[in-house]
Parts: C-alpha cells; structure tokens; sequence
C-alpha cells in the first residue's frame, strides 16, 4: 500500500537516510528499529513531506507522492504522528480532536467514537492540552489522527516517555488499529522489544541505510542484530 | 469635573480606534509571529482609496466598501509576495521587510497623491451631545466609531472561537507544523490572517482620519499608539488588543488634556517603556514573554 524505495535524504553533509526502501500492507504493523539518529523519524518526515528526498520514490495506492505537499498527503490518507508534543497545548482535547478530521469534511470520525476508545480524554475534552498527561497526550494525538480516517498511520515513539503499564497499553491499541480498521501502522520506536511485540514486521535502520528487514521472531532470534542495534 | 467626563469621553472613542490598530496588529502577530510596522502605511493606503472613491463618487459608503476591499486584497497581496519569503527567516528580515514597505507606500503615496493631507469626511455628525445645557466631547460619530471597533472586535472573537475556520488560523498559529500533518492549508491561514489584519487596519483608517486628515504619514502616530495598545495587552491576544486600546486611550487623552497634547507621543512611549518593564508579556497573554 505504501512503498518507499531507495530514498535518500540529506541534511546539509549528513546522509540522514541513504536509499531505504520498505513496504507497508494493510493490517499490518511494521516496526522501524534502531539507535538514536538512525534516521527513523526523518523517514517519517520524509513520507509525510516535512522533508525532502534528494532521490528514490514513495508511492501510496499507485500514485506517487514524493513531491505532494504535507497537506495533500494528509489528505490522501497517510497520517503523522509526530513525536512528543504533537498536541497543540493552547487548544482543548475536543478543539484538537475536530481539527484531525477537518479536511474529510462530513466523513470524518466523530470525536464520540474517539472517547469511546479512549475514555480518560472524554473527561478532560473541554480542558486545555497543556494540562494532560504524557499517556493522555499520546492517546489524544493517536486519536486526533484516527478523526481523519486514514489509511496508513505513521507513528513516531509513541512510547517515549511513558511508563511501562502504558506502554504496554498503546502498543495492544496499535495493534488492535491495524487488525480492526485495517490500518497499515508504521511504527518507529527506539522501545524495540515492545514494538516488536505487536509488529508483523521488523526494520532496523542504522546510519540511514536498513540492515535487517525480518519477521520480528527472526530478528530477537539474531543475537548479533540483537546486541549491536536493538539494545536487548 | 466636566473636564473629566470629556477627557473620559474622548479618550474611549481615540481608545477604540487604537484598539482596532492593535487588532490588526495581533492577528499578524498570532498568524506569522511578525510585527507589522507596515501597517500604517497600508492603511494609509486604504483609506486615500477611499477618499478618492468618496470624492469621485460622492458616497461615503462605497468608498468605506471599497477601502475594506482594498484591505483585504493588500493584506493577502503583502503577505503572499513580501512575507511568504521570508517566513522562515530569522525574525528581523521580516522587519526590515515590513519598514521597507512602509517607506515605499509612503512614497507612493506622495508620488500619486501628494504631500499635502486631505479632509475626510466622518460618517455622522461631529458636533458633541447636548446633555442639559452643556456640551459634552462625544459626537454620534464617536459613537458609530466604538459601535464599529465593538462589532468588529466581536465578530473577530466568533471567527476564531466559534468556527471550523477561526479554529484552523489557531492551530496554524500555535503549531504550523502540527497543523500541516492535520490536513490544514496553513499558508492560506496566514495569507487569511494578514487580510483580516489589513482590513481591520482599513476600518481603523476610515474611522480616525476626520481628525488626523489623510496624508502620506499622518497615520504614523495611530500606528505607534495602536502598537504600545497592542503590548499593553499582550501581542498574543485579541481581547487583550481591545482592551490596551481603550486604557492607552483614556490615559492619552488625561495625558493630552491636563498637561498638553504635545506629551501625548512622548506618554505613549512612557508606557511602552512601563509594560516593557513591569509586565513584559502584556495584560492578557498566556505565552511568556520573548527576547528578542
């Protein structure tokens, strides 16, 4: 559904990702590995088009989108999570919420069925964002996007910060995403033993280029993949 | 004590008209994080288009019309062509942008128009109320002025608090980059947002230019004003916009009618200097301040 091949992204000198290519299906999890400054968020901003390739392609559906603008990527279905603070802090949860399915008009997700998978933001949807917790947050901008029904979702270190209990909790929902509403979920995570936890797949990245693209029993099977890139 | 009541008076109707400059101002501010130092100048603009609408015409109202128009198209004219630019630049390239394009309208201005300030007509009578035997320093014209600046004011508030669109210009504002993963066109929020700006500066024109007549830099002084109205409220907000308006009006107007209209500029800038110190991010805004 979504394919990256050969990308190459450069900052300045730096090779930030030097011909990555990967897929993502439908219902499926694809878990995106390794240590920090591998790359693995600027692949999401690559996709999303927060940045640009200097080379290779991305194509979503057919269609390629390497040079669509941020908004019109959005648009097509392929949403970002971005890291950390992706909430607007100076607008509510429900102001947050609406503004995820603006774009899809009529179609999009009521922010009912958002406090229905995630009961904690309902009590707190007239309050400010800045007053939720690091869980709430998380919870809320995985939802925001969910609003706008997409079809792929890109989430980048949905675990950071997090305590243990919750990170377990968000990794079951991304999960249950993929299997329920057939989402395909690029999931980059530094937590590798969780993400691959509910992945189907398992890419590790280092120094911008993939050295292990496996079936995630394979990968925690490698010992020597293991030690140098997933830290368990 | 009749002194008071006028000066109090006066000071409204002048604070309402620094609060619509003030407006204009916040809603560049919240939109692109720039301060528009233009701003004067483009109202300027606007408001010789039109008293050359009302002249050749002779409507005061399709002149109104046509000025806000105007606003409207040279706000998101600047901000697509001038700003857009430099949007990702440090923040004093913008600001050379802005002082250059004040120094280009002035002279354009000058070049079409001439140097010599024109008369503007006020949409209602100028002539004080009567209250008893005495006459009081607020006009029917001051009151449509503060009845403008109030709806204005207000209809701002509905846009940004109570529609989809008014919630889109806020989260370009907070979070461009966040609102982009949203789906949110956040350059045509901004282009929006200096249009609205534009046309508020627009009314604000109409409105002060029977007294301050309408010249190549005539409006530098509401400019200077609206922003110390601007700070005192905090750059952040709009209602705070109104409000620094009214009390930098009122304590203008004391300041002009106890001590001396020449020590209005200078009192203006005294308490531009006093928020600086005391209150740095203004009366009303939730950011904490900045150092530039």
């Amino acid at each position: 559904m979504l394919e990256v091949q050969g990308v190459t992204t450069v900052y300045g000198a730096v090779r930030a990702l030097d011909g990555v290519s990967l897929t993502v299906e439908p219902g499926s999890v694809t878990a995106v590995l390794g240590a920090n400054g591998a790359g693995k968020t600027t692949l999401l901003r690559t996709i999303s088009g927060l940045v640009r390739p200097s080379s290779g392609r991305i194509v979503f559906d057919g269609t390629d989108i390497t040079n669509a603008s941020v908004e019109d990527i959005v648009r097509r279905g392929v949403s970002h999570v971005p890291e950390g603070r992706g909430v607007i802090g100076e607008l509510t949860v429900e102001e947050n919420l609406r503004l995820g399915g603006l774009y899809k008009r009529g179609e999009a997700m009521a922010p009912k069925e958002v406090y229905e998978m995630f009961p904690r933001l309902l009590e707190h949807r007239g309050s400010l964002t800045s007053k939720l917790s690091g869980g709430e947050r998380q919870m809320l901008s995985i939802g925001r996007a969910l609003v706008g029904r997409p079809r792929v979702l890109l989430l980048d270190e949905p675990s950071l910060g997090l305590a243990p209990r919750l990170v377990a909790q968000i990794m079951g929902m991304v999960r249950r995403l993929a299997d329920s509403l057939g989402l395909a979920v690029l999931l980059v995570e530094q937590n590798a033993r969780s993400a691959l936890s509910v992945a189907n797949r398992g890419v590790v990245l280092n120094l911008g280029t993939v050295v292990a693209d496996q079936p995630p029993g394979e990968l925690a099977a490698d010992e020597r993949l293991r030690h140098a890139y997933l830290g368990f | 004590m009749t002194n008071f009541l006028d000066y109090t008076l006066n000071g409204i109707s002048t604070g309402a008209v620094y609060a619509a400059v003030a407006l204009a101002l916040v809603l560049i501010w919240r939109a692109t994080r720039i301060v528009n130092f233009a701003q004067g100048a483009m109202l300027m603009i606007t408001t010789y288009i039109a008293s050359s609408v009302i002249s050749s015409t002779g409507s005061y109202v399709v002149g109104v019309i046509v000025a806000l128009a105007a606003g409207l198209l040279i706000g998101a004219l600047v901000e697509r062509v001038l700003i857009r630019p430099v949007e990702h630049a440090p923040p004093l390239n913008a600001v050379i942008v802005a002082l250059g394009l004040y120094t280009f309208l002035v002279a354009l201005a000058g070049m079409i128009w001439g140097a010599t300030p024109r008369s503007f007509p006020s949409a209602f009578s100028i002539r004080g109320y009567t209250i008893g035997h005495t006459q009081v320093l607020f006009s029917p014209n001051d009151t449509f002025i503060v009845l403008v600046v109030v709806a204005v004011a207000l209809g701002l508030a509905v846009l940004f608090r109570a529609t989809s669109l008014g919630l889109q210009m806020r989260a370009a504002a907070f979070a461009p980059e966040v609102a982009q993963l949203l789906g949110i066109r956040v350059g045509r929020m901004f282009t929006l947002g200096w249009a609205l700006a534009a046309f508020t500066g627009a009314i604000a024109g109409v409105l002060v230019a029977p007294s301050t007549f309408v010249g190549p830099n005539n409006f530098d002084p509401i400019l200077i004003s609206g922003f110390v109205a601007a700070v005192l409220g905090g750059l952040d907000s709009p209602p705070g916009a109104v409000v620094g308006g009214v009390l930098l009006g009122l304590a203008l107007s004391y300041v002009s009618g106890y001590e001396g209209s020449a020590l209005v500029p200078l009192a203006a800038l005294v308490v531009l200097v006093l928020v600086l110190m005391i209150r740095p991010s203004g009366l009303f805004s939730t950011t904490s301040e900045r150092r530039v």
